[in-house]
C-alpha cells in the first residue's frame, strides 16, 4: 500500500511542480476554443434547445479530462524509459495492479484538475446548470481512467517521443475532436452518424453533457455502459501487458 | 547458510545473440564479491536478470533463498542495486528523491537513515538541491544512497565509480567497505581492476556470457605470481 501511495505521490507531484505547464496551459486552450467558437456561432446555433456555447462548455471540459489524463501517464513513461529513470520504480517490489492503479490515479486526478479549471475559466461565458452531478462525475471517472489507461499502454509501447506523438495526433486528437465535442452527431449526415456511435468517446461527451443539460443523444445508461466496458477492457489488457513486463522487464 | 546469491544455469538471448550461456555461481552472505570482464561479457545482463529487470531464458536466480521472478517482492526487498547508467528524476530534490525511493520500498519516515546516507556520502549539504544541478559525480553518489534507502543485505554496484573523482571514490569505498563489515554483502561489477583487487575476497571473470574463472583473489594471483589482477584478467581473457 505505501508503495501504490508513494508512487502515486510521485505521480502526482511530477506534473503538479509544472502545473503553469500542465494544467494552466490546457485550461487556456480551451478557453480560447470557446472564444473562437463562441463568437462565430454562438448566435446562429442551438443545440438540444440550448445556447451554442452553453452547449460547447461541457465538451471542452471532457475533452480536456480525456487529454490530459492521456498525457500525464504517456509522458510521464515515456520519460522515465527514455531517461533511464524508469528502474526506480522497477526495481522496488512495487506490485504491477500498484504501479496500475497509482498511474492512473494520478492521471485521472490531473485531468479532474485542468476539467474544473476549465469549468471555472469559462463558466462566466456561459449560462450552466448540473442537473444531474453524478452521471457528470461518473463519466468524468470512467473517461479519465480509460484515456490514462490508454496513455499507460502508449507510454509502455513507444519508444521515441514521435512514436508517442503519432499516437496522440492520429488516435486520441481525431477520437475526441470527432466525438460530438463541438456539435450534436444529429447534426451530420446519416453516414457519420452512424460512424460515431463506434467512437467511445462519443458515448463520453453526451453522457458527460447529459449531467449538464438532462437531455443528450444516447441515453445515458447506454453511454456509461459502454465507457465502463471500455475502461475494464483496456484496463484488463494494460495490467496484462504490465504482469509480462511487456516493453519494461527485457 | 543459504547464499546471498544464488545463480543457476542462467541463459539469455537478445535475439540471435547469446548474452548468457549457462551462468551458474552462489555468493555467499557477507561476500564482497567482484564480477569482472570486458564489455559484452554480459555482467550488466546478469545483474539486470538479478534486479528482475530482464527474464532470462532458462534458469533460475535467488536472493537470501527468494526467487526473483517467483517470490519477486521478497527477493527485491533484499536488493540494492546501483544502476550502470547515470539516470535521475529532474522533478526532485536528493531529499524528496531518497523519501520517493523509500517508499516504493514500503518504508515511510525514514529521515533518520536518509540523514545518515546523505551524510556519509557527503551529500547532506545538497539535500534541497534539485538532481538536475548536481554535478556527474554527485548524481552517482545520489543513485548509490537510493539503492542503500530500504537497507537491504545484498548490494550491487555496477561500475559505482565510472566517472567519479579520485576523493569521492575513497570515500565510497570507506562507506561500502564499512556497510560490507556490517555484514552486506556486496556485488561489484567495475573496470578499474586495482579497485577490485583491493576491495573483492573473491571474484568471478566472465567472458561471452560465460564465467570462465572463480575463486578468491589470493587465489586467482597466487596462479600468476608478480602479476597484478589487470595483467591476470588479461592472461585469463587471451586462453
Amino acid at each position: 500500500m505505501i508503495g501504490f501511495l508513494t508512487l502515486f505521490e510521485k505521480e502526482f507531484l511530477r506534473f503538479w511542480k509544472v502545473s503553469f505547464q500542465t494544467v494552466a496551459a490546457p485550461v487556456l486552450t480551451a478557453l480560447l476554443y470557446l472564444l473562437i467558437f463562441g463568437h462565430v456561432l454562438d448566435e446562429h446555433v442551438q443545440v438540444h434547445g440550448v445556447r451554442y456555447i452553453s452547449f460547447l462548455v461541457p465538451g471542452l471540459v471532457m475533452m480536456q479530462v480525456l487529454q490530459n489524463a492521456f498525457a500525464n501517464s504517456s509522458s510521464s513513461l515515456i520519460q522515465a524509459k527514455i531517461t533511464g529513470s524508469i528502474v526506480f520504480v522497477l526495481l522496488p517490489p512495487i506490485p504491477y495492479s500498484a504501479f496500475f492503479a497509482a498511474y492512473v490515479l494520478a492521471a485521472v486526478v490531473r485531468g479532474l484538475l485542468v476539467g474544473v479549471g476549465v469549468l471555472l475559466a469559462t463558466v462566466w461565458f456561459a449560462e450552466l446548470k448540473v442537473v444531474a452531478p453524478w452521471w457528470t462525475l461518473a463519466f468524468a471517472l470512467f473517461g479519465g481512467g480509460l484515456f490514462a489507461a490508454l496513455g499507460m499502454i502508449a507510454g509502455i509501447w513507444s519508444e521515441k517521443f514521435d512514436q508517442l506523438a503519432a499516437f496522440q495526433n492520429f488516435l486520441i486528437m481525431p477520437l475526441t475532436m470527432l466525438s460530438g465535442v463541438f456539435y450534436s452527431i444529429y447534426t451530420l449526415p446519416t453516414f457519420w452518424q452512424g460512424l460515431s456511435h463506434y467512437n467511445p468517446v462519443f458515448y463520453m461527451i453526451d453522457g458527460f453533457r447529459y449531467g449538464f443539460f438532462g437531455v443528450s443523444d444516447v441515453a445515458p445508461e447506454t453511454s456509461l455502459a459502454v465507457v465502463v466496458a471500455c475502461f475494464a477492457a483496456v484496463s484488463m489488457l494494460t495490467l496484462r501487458l504490465l504482469k509480462r513486463g511487456w516493453k519494461l522487464r527485457g | 547458510m543459504i547464499p546471498a546469491v544464488s545463480i543457476v544455469d542462467v541463459v539469455k538471448h537478445f535475439g540471435s545473440l547469446q548474452a548468457l550461456a549457462g551462468v551458474s555461481l552462489d555468493i555467499e552472505q557477507g561476500e564482497f564479491f567482484g564480477l569482472l570482464g570486458p564489455n559484452g561479457a554480459g555482467k550488466t545482463t546478469l545483474i539486470s536478470s538479478l534486479a528482475g529487470l530482464i527474464r532470462p531464458d532458462s534458469g533460475t536466480i535467488s536472493v537470501m533463498g527468494h526467487d526473483v521472478i517467483g517470490d519477486f517482492r521478497e527477493a527485491r526487498r533484499l536488493l540494492g542495486v546501483v544502476p550502470q547508467e547515470l539516470v535521475f528524476d529532474p522533478f526532485f530534490n536528493v531529499r524528496e528523491t531518497l523519501r520517493i525511493q523509500s517508499g516504493y520500498f514500503g518504508i515511510r519516515k525514514n529521515d533518520d537513515w536518509i540523514d545518515e546516507i546523505l551524510e556519509h556520502l557527503d551529500l547532506a549539504s545538497k539535500a534541497d538541491v534539485n538532481m538536475r544541478r548536481l554535478s556527474g559525480g554527485m548524481k552517482r553518489r545520489v543513485l548509490v544512497a537510493q539503492a542503500l534507502v530500504h537497507r537491504p543485505p545484498v548490494i550491487v554496484l555496477d561500475e559505482p565509480t565510472a566517472g567519479v573523482d579520485v576523493e569521492l571514490r575513497q570515500g565510497l569505498w570507506q562507506f561500502i567497505r564499512r556497510l560490507n563489515g556490517e555484514g552486506h554483502t556486496i556485488i561489484l561489477t567495475t573496470h578499474y581492476l586495482e579497485e577490485a583487487e583491493a576491495l573483492c575476497n573473491r571474484i568471478a571473470l566472465m567472458k561471452q556470457g560465460r564465467v570462465i574463472a572463480l575463486d578468491t583473489t589470493a587465489n586467482l594471483m597466487a596462479a600468476h605470481p608478480g602479476a597484478s589482477l589487470e595483467q591476470v584478467f588479461v592472461r585469463t581473457m587471451q586462453q
